[in-house]
């Protein structure tokens, strides 16, 4: 890859991720060598239980490695502590909030809280990052709002808001339109993809809308059973690396669609 | 977080505390005219020699305490019902309160078990320190367990069994023990706001400042847990540091509460969602406040309905806030079919 024109923000180097229970090691996939772009879109695909969640974990810090490094701005994951890290990389989850008061302008400001003192005090630099996010992701008119009042949609959009409040080069989202239909997940993608355009900030998916992410994202990476791949979308497609995604005998790729399609022998 | 005022409300609640007081003061066997009571504030010397104290050695020092617990208690609910984000934690239900009784179980009906040797007496500041000592220990020990398990309903019952643990305990401790010291014990549990001394309302006040001042340093993780453990770790709060400075400052509150008042049930549970109700606000900037007030209120309130009935005695507490709280748990859940953590 080319890395002399765009800053690597992000990259593993020889990363076997997976789980140490007590004695054996439970690999899930070994030996990324993953270099992802300042500013671009990318999209981690694969099927069910195939360790996306798992190589998310990894790169967020959330869970360790077996073996190999993650690279965050050129320094080792390893070496950030909790509040440092929080200035580099946010989180968006699909767990449910804990049941509380919280209105959707405290919740957003809550991404603040790795640069604020400590009673929380906010800034007007603070302020203005978060009006700054509450703009972006459209979400102005639910700033008084509960955050349990809000829809799937309108609550994803406020999570999004959240992190980009955090003001991290890198975002991570866990599955960010797992709960939405087709119309507000298409909307979710289209939110991230100006995000992208307009902040100049890396954000990772995991996602399961394959056709969606085909035709939006910058980047794929596609985790299968036997390796992982990962690159510019139309080069993967090229390179013939989305076919083996899904059982082939009842999903395909049609390369001329640029989607994946029910096998039509069944 | 937005700055709301919340001005009103606290101003409201504060005049309530002030006027409370002095109702809860000039309540007694003895009845002195408001007036006087004034007077006796003012420094004015000429009152009655008995008035002054009463009024100063006895009754005031038991207002102070019923504040003390009263906030405390609330303070130490609100802080359980949110590090385990479940809104029926609370010092009570998670055993904490039972580690307090076993503490001074073991000091009061203990000597005659294990010999006096152990315990040179029991005094009350020996209570104080096996009150605390106990309640630190069963709450590492149901802190140890929720470590192993993530499930938080499994952790209230991990709490419940701690309880009746140690009430099994308290049962074989008061078979061997003297009726002497049994009913020593039995009206410890029964909770009391009085009979307090300066000396050792200064000790309760010092240790219960070091807690209070502590709730205000963990404002900022208090908040972000309200998102859950995984968003509090990546707003870069230390999730470990965090959670043993609340459970350390909620032992301390808790000990020290039950060391001198005894275990008084269903304030830390009930307060925190009457102050959640009157405020409508999850932020712990606000809420901790709100809910110590609040506690002072309902504890002091507790208080007069506990020397209501009669003028010769007055009811023991622990009674009291139970036969107050259950009816508003249960009326707060009917009402609002949802609370919050």
């Amino acid at each position: 890859m080319d890395t002399s024109k765009k800053h690597i923000v992000l990259e593993t180097k020889n990363l076997t991720i997976g789980y140490q229970q007590k004695k054996t090691k439970k690999v899930i996939a070994s030996d990324l060598n993953l270099a992802i772009e300042k500013g671009t879109f990318i999209a981690l695909l694969g099927e069910n239980g195939i360790g996306k969640s798992t190589l998310l974990r990894t790169i967020s810090k959330v869970q360790n490695q077996l073996s190999g490094a993650v690279f965050l701005n050129d320094k080792n994951l390893k070496e950030y502590n909790n509040k440092e890290l929080a200035t580099n990389l946010s989180l968006v989850l699909t767990e449910r909030l804990p049941e509380s008061q919280l209105t959707v302008f405290e919740l957003i400001a809550l991404g603040r809280q790795p640069y604020t003192n400590w009673v929380d005090a906010l800034s007007e630099y603070d302020i203005e990052k978060i009006n700054t996010a509450i703009k972006l992701t459209e979400v102005a008119h639910l700033k008084d709002n509960r955050f349990y009042e809000l829809s799937d949609g309108q609550l994803q959009r406020v999570l999004i808001a959240r992190a980009l409040a955090q003001d991290t080069d890198v975002i991570i989202l866990d599955e960010p339109t797992a709960h939405l239909d087709m119309h507000h997940t298409y909307k979710i993608f289209q939110l991230l993809k100006n995000l992208v355009e307009t902040t100049q900030k890396t954000i990772i998916i995991s996602t399961h809308q394959i056709n969606l992410a085909i035709e939006i994202v910058d980047e794929l990476i596609v985790m299968t059973k036997d390796a992982v791949f990962s690159g510019k979308t139309e080069n993967l497609i090229e390179q013939n690396k989305l076919d083996n995604l899904f059982p082939k005998e009842i999903l395909s790729f049609n390369k001329r669609l640029g989607q994946f399609t029910i096998s039509k022998d069944n | 977080m937005k700055n709301k005022t919340y001005t009103k409300q606290f101003i409201l609640l504060l005049i309530l505390v002030v006027f409370l007081c002095f109702v809860n003061i000039s309540l007694g066997s003895v009845s002195i005219p408001f007036k006087d009571i004034f007077a006796i504030f003012l420094g004015d010397e000429t009152v009655k020699d008995s008035w002054q104290t009463i009024i100063l050695n006895f009754r005031l020092p038991k207002a102070i305490t019923a504040i003390l617990v009263g906030s405390g208690l609330s303070i130490s609910g609100l802080l359980m019902q949110t590090l385990f984000r479940n809104p029926l934690a609370g010092p009570f239900v998670l055993g904490i309160s039972s580690g307090a009784s076993i503490g001074v179980a073991l000091l009061i009906l203990g000597s005659s078990f294990f010999g006096s040797f152990l315990f040179l007496e029991s005094s009350s500041w020996s209570i104080a320190i096996a009150s605390s000592l106990g309640s630190f220990l069963v709450l590492s020990a149901v802190i140890l367990a929720a470590n192993k398990v993530r499930n938080t309903m499994s952790i209230l019952i991990i709490g419940l069994m701690f309880g009746s643990f140690t009430a099994a305990i308290i049962s074989v401790l008061s078979y061997f023990s003297e009726a002497q010291q049994i009913q020593q014990y039995v009206f410890w549990s029964f909770g009391s706001l009085g009979n307090l001394s300066w000396d050792e309302l200064t000790v309760f006040i010092s240790i219960y400042l070091i807690g209070f001042i502590g709730v205000f340093a963990i404002i900022k993780p208090l908040n972000s847990l309200l998102l859950g453990e995984k968003y509090a770790k990546s707003l870069g709060i230390n999730i470990k540091q965090s959670r043993i400075i609340i459970l350390a400052i909620t032992s301390l509150l808790t000990g020290v509460i039950t060391a001198f008042s005894g275990p008084i049930a269903f304030i830390g549970l009930a307060v925190p969602h009457i102050a959640k109700l009157i405020f409508t606000t999850s932020n712990h900037k606000i809420l901790i406040p709100a809910t110590a007030i609040t506690g002072a209120i309902v504890l002091l309130i507790c208080d007069i309905i506990a020397q209501l009935p009669t003028v010769e005695y007055t009811l023991p507490i622990n009674a009291i806030t139970s036969l107050f709280g259950a009816p508003v748990v249960i009326w707060l859940l009917i009402r609002k079919k949802k609370m919050y953590i």
